[in-house]
């Protein structure tokens, strides 16, 4: 593998300081991998690819033929993170996590945060995450968010920003985790050199933090994860954490509400449910509350977790910070919540529905990534720059519609990673999707899924978008602790 | 265990069993065919009438000696028959419908089944649908048709060394051997019907043939003659319904049924607790008092006709018992039976 051919070009590179010259954090990893024979390293990786194709950590393609599914594009290359940036990450997480969720409380009662001018009233009301079938609901010790997935990218200059916050139903867990067992099995002496902080107890803490939301105190609360059933993306993910944490993978039809709780149906009857982890949107959860039509959830559902019968994780209504709108003031909701500054900034971002924001985003259109306020997974987005002006032209008429539903935002240049590609280095863009859970406290998984957009010059990292993904190796505290080799 | 976890598990194994019996029927019929002088006239459409679809298979087919183009001839009366029995996914009880389904069924149910067990049945169905299946059929077919049968053998195996003795194995087992008791009479009840259309005739011919063929069908050749030595039809009934000992056998099949329905709710042996249990063991006690000389008197064809009537009934009450709690919920009211 010549690695030391390999050339960052005018990218921020997340293994390389510049041709041949390996990061600090990097340069064990690069050592070792030169050391490997000519050839190995790409045998190696399809071995990788076939060990998640036997492990069956495949995903779903919507729109084709059912039960098609394919493996999640993987690059054996590792994206290494050193101990004082995690430090950062995980510090800035912690603090957008904390503020994130006062804010959900505050929103879904008193609004202070509207009374003393913050946010106006009417962005809220009109995000289209905001449920005001939530308005005084107090989830289980006041925490909505439960699992968050933040998206973190770099700039030219190696600057962290945070994309999006994700507090609904953020995947890919299964990834980071299926990512990390297959390295280990492909380089177990790199691993033990390089000694990685493990990410494979995310389950254990998943069904913890699950439980301490039980609403029983006592007894073992009953876990059972909700997915819209086998044609959904990421039915894979559920089944896998289902299974992973011993706890029931259930779809609407296997819930029942009987005087008031939660059950499902089993072969030795009706059983109670305490904690459901849903896997599908507020929309569908409840048709006597949200969507009428919905087939996916539990009629009467909502009236259990009102009156604390049940615990939901997330918790319904987050999906209002969520809003691309409602995220341009997470500094401000920061500020305003803990009385601190910003750790981890957001893209700037500027908000059509102000005037002379809009003015200046129909100005400057290619040179910005317009975003639709309520879309993910790579949709609603325009890139400038790659846009045609036709394309430019139709935008600008949607922004004058609709002003409330675009922000645009700066275009960065992502920072990248070399990836495997024909049996060569090249450098692909990269983003970083570490996992967070709120239970008793906030834990950051150390790591996450490294997003690859393995399209040459693409900056679209999503699954559905042609996108891969790679492990990520948050380094230990004190690099000398690793295991030698 | 959830009814609906339940439910799919029983019916992967119903099935895999049903797709695994009828590729030995259609093999067995296949070298049949090549033995018998003259073709096998009405052989065909026995074994359509076999897996209970003789209806369907006149829809899409026409009925045999009314001049359909289809059937016109022995060559493609097999050709019809093969492809409804193999690849038709129109036909609910095709190989491939039946494959499919289980496939379907499993994808419903991953990370309860081993990896492995999913991996094979995802294996199974691709080599089905692949464009060399169809070429394979028509070149090969005794080698296409036994890996068919093979493929049934490792998914079993497999479940049979990676399942926890929990309730999903018992659903399964149940599953498995309802099926095959259900397949086991309905071979029986075709090729008797056609061999000796009249009770009264019973032992007054002796096709050693079709008989062999039949023990071949189920694989119970050796074993029968190892039990019985020369055969005789009353002997190939006594071994194939009411034989305590070849797996194949419809007492054996409702032995092992029984024994996995009364584990899954605790149930002592010779007591009930549910409709399935109730229809299960008294069926499995009929059975296990009888004698061949009474199915003969009964009527052979008559005896196996109450028989499946029977099997259904204790289909209907594990769907009462286990599945539908409150009623059918509206996601899968019953699979097909």
């Amino acid at each position: 593998m010549r690695l030391d051919a390999y050339d960052p070009g005018g990218f921020y590179d997340e293994l390389f300081a510049a041709a041949g010259q390996p990061r600090p954090g990097a340069s064990l990893l690069v050592e070792n991998l030169k050391a490997l024979p000519e050839g190995e390293l790409a045998m190696r990786q399809q071995a990788a690819e076939k060990a998640l194709f036997d492990l069956g950590i495949t995903f779903n393609v919507y729109n084709s033929q059912a039960g098609l599914e394919r493996i999640f594009p993987f690059d054996v290359l590792p994206r290494i993170i050193e101990a004082a940036e995690w430090d950062l990450i995980e510090r800035g997480l912690r603090q957008r996590i904390q503020a994130l969720n006062l804010f959900l409380s505050d929103v879904y009662h008193e609004q202070r945060i509207v009374r003393d001018g913050i946010i106006p009233g009417e962005l809220i009301r009109s995000a289209t995450g905001y449920r005001k079938e939530c308005r005084g609901l107090n989830p289980p010790w006041g925490v909505w968010c439960h699992i968050t997935g933040s998206d973190l990218v770099k700039d030219a200059d190696g600057k962290l920003y945070v994309l999006e916050d994700n507090l609904r139903c953020p995947s890919g867990v299964s990834y980071m985790i299926g990512n990390r067992q297959v390295m280990k099995r492909a380089f177990p002496q790199i691993f033990g050199a390089i000694n990685p902080r493990p990410v494979e107890d995310y389950p254990s803490r998943l069904l913890d933090m699950l439980q301490f939301l039980g609403p029983r105190g006592d007894q073992a609360p009953v876990v059972a994860v909700l997915t819209p059933g086998t044609q959904n993306s990421a039915y894979f993910e559920h089944s896998f954490l289902a299974q992973q944490m011993g706890v029931e993978l259930v779809t609407g039809s296997d819930l029942v509400m009987r005087d008031g709780w939660l059950n499902m149906r089993t072969t030795r009857g009706f059983k109670r449910v305490d904690v459901l982890y849903r896997r599908i949107d507020d929309d569908f959860l409840d048709p006597l509350t949200f969507r009428s039509d919905s087939m996916l959830g539990v009629p009467g559902l909502m009236e259990a977790y009102r009156a604390g019968r049940v615990a939901i994780a997330n918790a319904p209504g987050t999906g209002v910070a969520d809003d691309k709108v409602i995220y341009a003031y997470v500094p401000q909701i920061i500020k305003y919540y803990l009385g601190e500054e910003i750790i981890l900034p957001n893209v700037d971002t500027y908000m059509c529905w102000v005037p002379e924001q809009q003015k200046y985003v129909l100005e400057h259109m290619a040179e910005l990534v317009i975003k639709t306020a309520n879309d993910s997974g790579g949709y609603g987005v325009l890139i400038g720059p790659h846009a045609t002006s036709a394309v430019l032209a139709e935008w600008a008429l949607r922004i004058k519609d609709n002003p409330r539903n675009f922000i645009a935002q700066r275009t960065l240049s992502l920072s990248r990673s070399p990836v495997m590609i024909d049996g060569q280095a090249e450098g692909r863009h990269v983003d970083l999707r570490p996992f967070a859970l709120y239970g008793r406290d906030i834990h950051i998984m150390p790591g996450g899924l490294t997003r690859v957009a393995l399209k040459k010059g693409s900056l679209v990292v999503n699954s559905s978008q042609g996108g891969g993904s790679k492990d990520t190796w948050v380094l230990p505290a004190n690099p000398l602790t690793g295991g030698g080799l | 265990m959830l009814s609906r976890v339940a439910e799919s598990v029983y019916w992967i194994a119903r099935y895999i069993e049903r797709a695994e019996n009828v590729a030995r029927c259609v093999d067995v019929s296949l070298q049949v065919a090549l033995d018998a002088p003259g073709g096998m006239g009405g052989q065909w459409h026995s074994l359509v009438a076999a897996t209970g679809d003789a209806a369907r298979f006149a829809e899409r087919y026409g009925e045999e000696g009314t001049g359909s183009d289809l059937l016109s001839t022995d060559v493609a009366a097999r050709d019809a028959v093969l492809h409804f029995l193999t690849f038709d996914t129109t036909s609910p009880n095709s190989i491939l419908s039946c494959v499919t389904k289980a496939r379907e069924n499993a994808r419903q149910v991953r990370g309860v089944l081993a990896m492995e067990a999913w991996e094979h049945l995802n294996r199974f169905y691709h080599m089905l649908v692949s464009p060399d299946a169809r070429r394979r059929a028509v070149e090969s077919p005794h080698d296409f048709y036994s890996s068919i049968r093979s493929a049934s053998y490792l998914f079993e195996g497999i479940l049979e060394s990676t399942l926890s003795r929990g309730e999903e194995w018992n659903f399964l087992r149940l599953g498995r051997y309802l099926e095959r008791a259900d397949q086991t009479s309905r071979i029986l009840d075709v090729k008797y019907f056609i061999l000796l259309p009249d009770p009264g005739q019973v032992g007054s011919v002796v096709d050693d043939l079709l008989w062999t063929a039949l023990l071949h069908s189920v694989s119970g050749h050796e074993m029968f003659r190892r039990r019985h030595g020369r055969i005789l039809p009353e002997k190939v009934v006594d071994f194939l319904v009411l034989d305590r000992e070849f797996p194949r056998a419809v007492l054996f099949c409702l032995l092992q049924a029984e024994e996995s329905l009364l584990s899954i709710s605790g149930t002592p042996m010779g007591s009930f607790r549910n409709t399935a249990e109730k229809r299960l063991s008294r069926l499995r006690s009929t059975l296990a008092y009888s004698t061949v000389e009474d199915i003969i008197g009964r009527g052979l064809h008559e005896y196996l006709d109450e028989l499946q009537t029977g099997l259904n009934g204790v289909g209907m009450g594990i769907f009462e018992s286990f599945f539908a709690l409150d009623g059918p919920t509206g996601n899968q009211q019953g699979q097909q039976q």
